[in-house]
């Protein structure tokens, strides 16, 4: 069976421990966590968790039926089963010598990014999208230096229905 | 009221009729226990605190109701975590009070501290770290609410002690609801009658219950199921007790140490009914070669226990005992019969198996361990309540002792965990105090709690403990014997204490037999004591578990015998 990428969104109570619930399932049982963001909604008493990981489909299955069985868990939901916009956010400092930075600013362009710090030597850039679209970014940019990134991890949410 | 957080702790243990707690006191928790002293609750004061949670746990399973524990911060919360470990995968219903530094010093690696919520995170169904007194009293009671509910499993509660101190109104307030927290108890109609439908259809059915049945009281439904069915009943080493053992229909346990009928019924079978169980590898043996023939049905309350190993063709979600009611109603409903033939053709067959492969040992001039607990079974006429230790003596225990009421065979089934018999025995004794309840323990199990002898004697609880004394960790000698060449590694444990001796040293009874014909009247002699006993049988010391399944391997590929 194939092990497929999943991304999951789960709405949990705002307690302490509560990551570390997730996190201590996912490792104790050996399942893996590609990528994992967590931020308060509206309600301050709930947080959403947006996690990416990987596995065939009974792996899935309990992995949707343990993350229910936490006492604080309110809500999982597979994204992947539905119709779903995910988002991830870098920033990526590159080395911006002189014969590189016309050939990195056409990336920006294409890419939309923004670049949020110059320097004589590097650019800072900003870059939002499908972790497929950073990663595509990033192997371009891989041949110029990259000095350091910090990614986000996706979030998502599935799309209204029109 | 205006009350500290101590004595609302004590309010909602009455509100949750709590008569015992079991527990060693200590400096965060001095507080709770004055409280504690001024109620009617009976304390159980143990000598160690894996002893109190696993007298919890025995207390918990005889009286079906959550056990309750109370011990202080840091090393007396450490102490707790095998107990809340093995009543976590027994899903035993305990509630667990660890005392914890004032909130003002958590973090500060202060004297006694320890997070005991990030130990026992995993091992809990679940847990809490109570930071506010504001938030003790709703705390305290979902504690209790979530040990009991569902799938049943300890929680703990850690209560700092200015917690315990501060004060703050209380009024009683109603069950609480969880807005992320529900179980489902009732199955789903559809998925009940398609499982009615391989009911029709089988030809070769076999149930297999486990401590779920136990848990949810569905003994009387799953009889009345199997009778119904005219299948034959086979049980995990947690669900002896479930189905009457000495009825026809019985094939005893499964799996590794399970017997030859139970385990060829379960792989010729064509319709497998998984009742209450989570088919682990001590049951299934190989995962690919188990039940190949059959269609499985399981019922749980728990989702995360069906399809976890093995594929099933019908997956029930609900409490044992309501499935089971529908089920029964539903035969009713659609004047189910069995098909004569073909029913006494396949009762024909593990009657078969029966005769050829019983659980058998032949008598030497030295003590069988089987036996003992055969004799044993004889004397008390199997009304005894039976707890164990862990190893070669708990598998004789469920192979030879015939359990036909639930609630009566105590063992640590899914941790295995040693230590586990005698304080569980205590537990069973304050819980069931006209009952006659016996420890069959290990000689090297029974000393990992020894120290709980003094705990029977002040609460003069006249528990029984038989020893199988084997002077080896006998069940890991076995496998070394078999799969090791005979390289006794570190289980050679004939250095010990001469258990009469102390016994008697603690003020209970201490007895020995050395030969077979000493086997029943120590027995007899033992039992009779109004105290505690010590019975301790010089058994064979390299007598083996059998059936045996090497761990890994099809539940056919049995070794029979020595
Ligand atoms: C706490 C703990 N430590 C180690 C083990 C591994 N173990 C399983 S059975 C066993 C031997 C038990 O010896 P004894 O109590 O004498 O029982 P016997 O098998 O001889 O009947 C051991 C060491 C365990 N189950 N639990
Ligand atoms: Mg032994």
């Amino acid at each position: 069976m194939t092990e497929e990428k999943h991304t999951i969104s789960l709405l949990v109570e705002n307690t302490p421990g509560v990551l570390s619930r997730i996190a201590g399932l996912f490792s104790g049982r050996g399942f893996n966590i590609e990528s994992i963001c967590a931020a308060p909604t509206m309600d301050r008493l709930v947080t959403r968790i947006t996690l990416v990981t990987r596995g065939d489909e009974s792996i899935m299955e309990q992995i949707n039926k343990q993350l229910n069985k936490l006492v604080n868990v309110i809500k999982v939901q597979d994204l992947t089963e539905t119709d779903f916009v995910e988002r991830e956010m870098a920033l990526v400092k590159v080395k911006a010598e002189a014969k590189n930075r016309a050939e990195i600013l056409r990336l920006v362009d294409i890419f939309r990014c923004k670049v949020v710090d110059v320097t004589p030597t590097h650019y800072t850039l900003e870059v939002t999208g499908t972790a497929e679209k950073l990663t595509a970014l990033l192997d371009l940019l891989k041949s110029m230096g990259i000095k350091e990134i910090a990614r986000t991890g996706s979030i998502a949410m599935t799309r209204e229905k029109k | 009221m205006e009350l500290t957080g101590a004595k609302i702790i004590m309010e909602i243990l009455k509100e949750e009729g709590v008569d015992t707690v079991f527990g060693i006191t200590g400096g965060a928790a001095i507080e709770m226990y004055d409280e504690l002293a001024k109620t009617d609750i009976r304390h159980i004061m143990v000598r160690h605190e894996q002893g109190a949670v696993h007298a919890a746990d025995g207390y918990a399973r005889a009286k079906k109701d959550v056990g309750v524990c109370m011990v202080t911060s840091g090393p007396g919360a450490t102490n707790t975590v095998s107990g809340i470990a093995s009543a976590y995968m027994d899903s035993i219903p305990l509630v667990v009070f660890t005392a914890q530094v004032p909130t003002s010093l958590i973090g500060n690696d202060a004297f006694q501290e320890v997070d005991i919520v990030g130990i026992t995170r995993p091992c809990t169904k679940h847990n809490y770290l109570v930071r506010s007194i504001e938030d003790l009293a709703r705390t305290v009671k979902e504690a209790f609410y979530i040990a009991r509910s569902g799938r049943p499993g300890p929680v703990l509660v850690d209560i700092p002690k200015d917690i315990s101190q501060t004060t703050t109104n209380y009024k009683p307030s109603p069950r609480p609801s969880l807005k992320s927290y529900n179980p489902t108890y009732r199955p789903n109609i559809r998925q009940l009658r398609w499982a009615m439908g391989l009911i029709k259809e089988a030809r070769k059915p076999v149930i297999f219950a486990g401590g779920g049945v136990i848990l949810s009281g569905a003994s009387r439904e799953l009889t009345k199921f199997a009778k119904r069915l005219k299948a034959p009943v086979a049980g995990t080493l947690m669900g002896l007790g479930a189905f009457p053992g000495t009825d026809k229909l019985w094939l005893g346990m499964l799996g590794m140490h399970g017997t030859y009928r139970a385990n060829m019924s379960v792989q010729s079978c064509d319709l497998l009914i998984g009742v209450g169980v989570r088919f682990d590898d001590r049951v299934t043996g190989k995962l690919g070669t188990f039940a190949p023939y059959a269609k499985i049905i399981h019922i749980d309350i728990d989702p995360t226990s069906i399809r976890k190993n093995i594929p099933v063709t019908v997956p029930i979600v609900g409490d044992c005992k309501i499935s089971l009611a529908e089920l029964n109603r539903l035969m009713t409903k659609e004047s189910f019969t069995v098909d004569k033939k073909s029913s006494k053709l396949w009762l024909d067959q593990i009657e078969e198996w029966k005769k050829t492969m019983p659980l058998s040992y032949d008598q030497r001039k030295t003590i069988k361990p089987q036996h003992v607990v055969e004799k044993l079974y004889e004397l008390t006429n199997g009304n005894a309540i039976i707890t164990t230790e862990v190893g070669q003596n708990q598998m004789w225990a469920a192979q030879y002792y015939h359990f036909d009421q639930p609630n009566c065979f105590i063992t640590s089934g899914g941790l295995g965990c040693m230590g586990f018999g005698f304080p569980a025995a205590i537990g069973a004794q304050v819980a069931c105090p006209d009952k006659l309840v016996v420890d069959i323990a290990g000689d090297g199990s029974i000393q990992m709690n020894i120290q709980e002898l003094a705990t029977a004697m002040q609460y003069k609880l006249p528990v029984k403990i038989v020893i199988l004394n084997n002077r080896y960790l006998g069940m890991v000698r076995q496998w070394q014997e078999l799969f090791y060449d005979k390289r006794y590694a570190s289980t050679d444990i004939a250095h010990a204490p001469d258990f009469v001796k102390l016994a008697e040293s603690y003020g209970g009874v201490g007895m020995r037999a050395t030969r077979p014909e000493e086997v029943e009247p120590v027995l007899k002699e033992g039992l009779n004591t109004p105290g505690l006993a010590i019975m301790d049988f010089l058994v064979e010391r390299e007598e083996s578990v059998y059936p045996m399944v090497p761990a890994g391997a099809p539940i056919t590929d049995m070794l029979l015998v020595n």
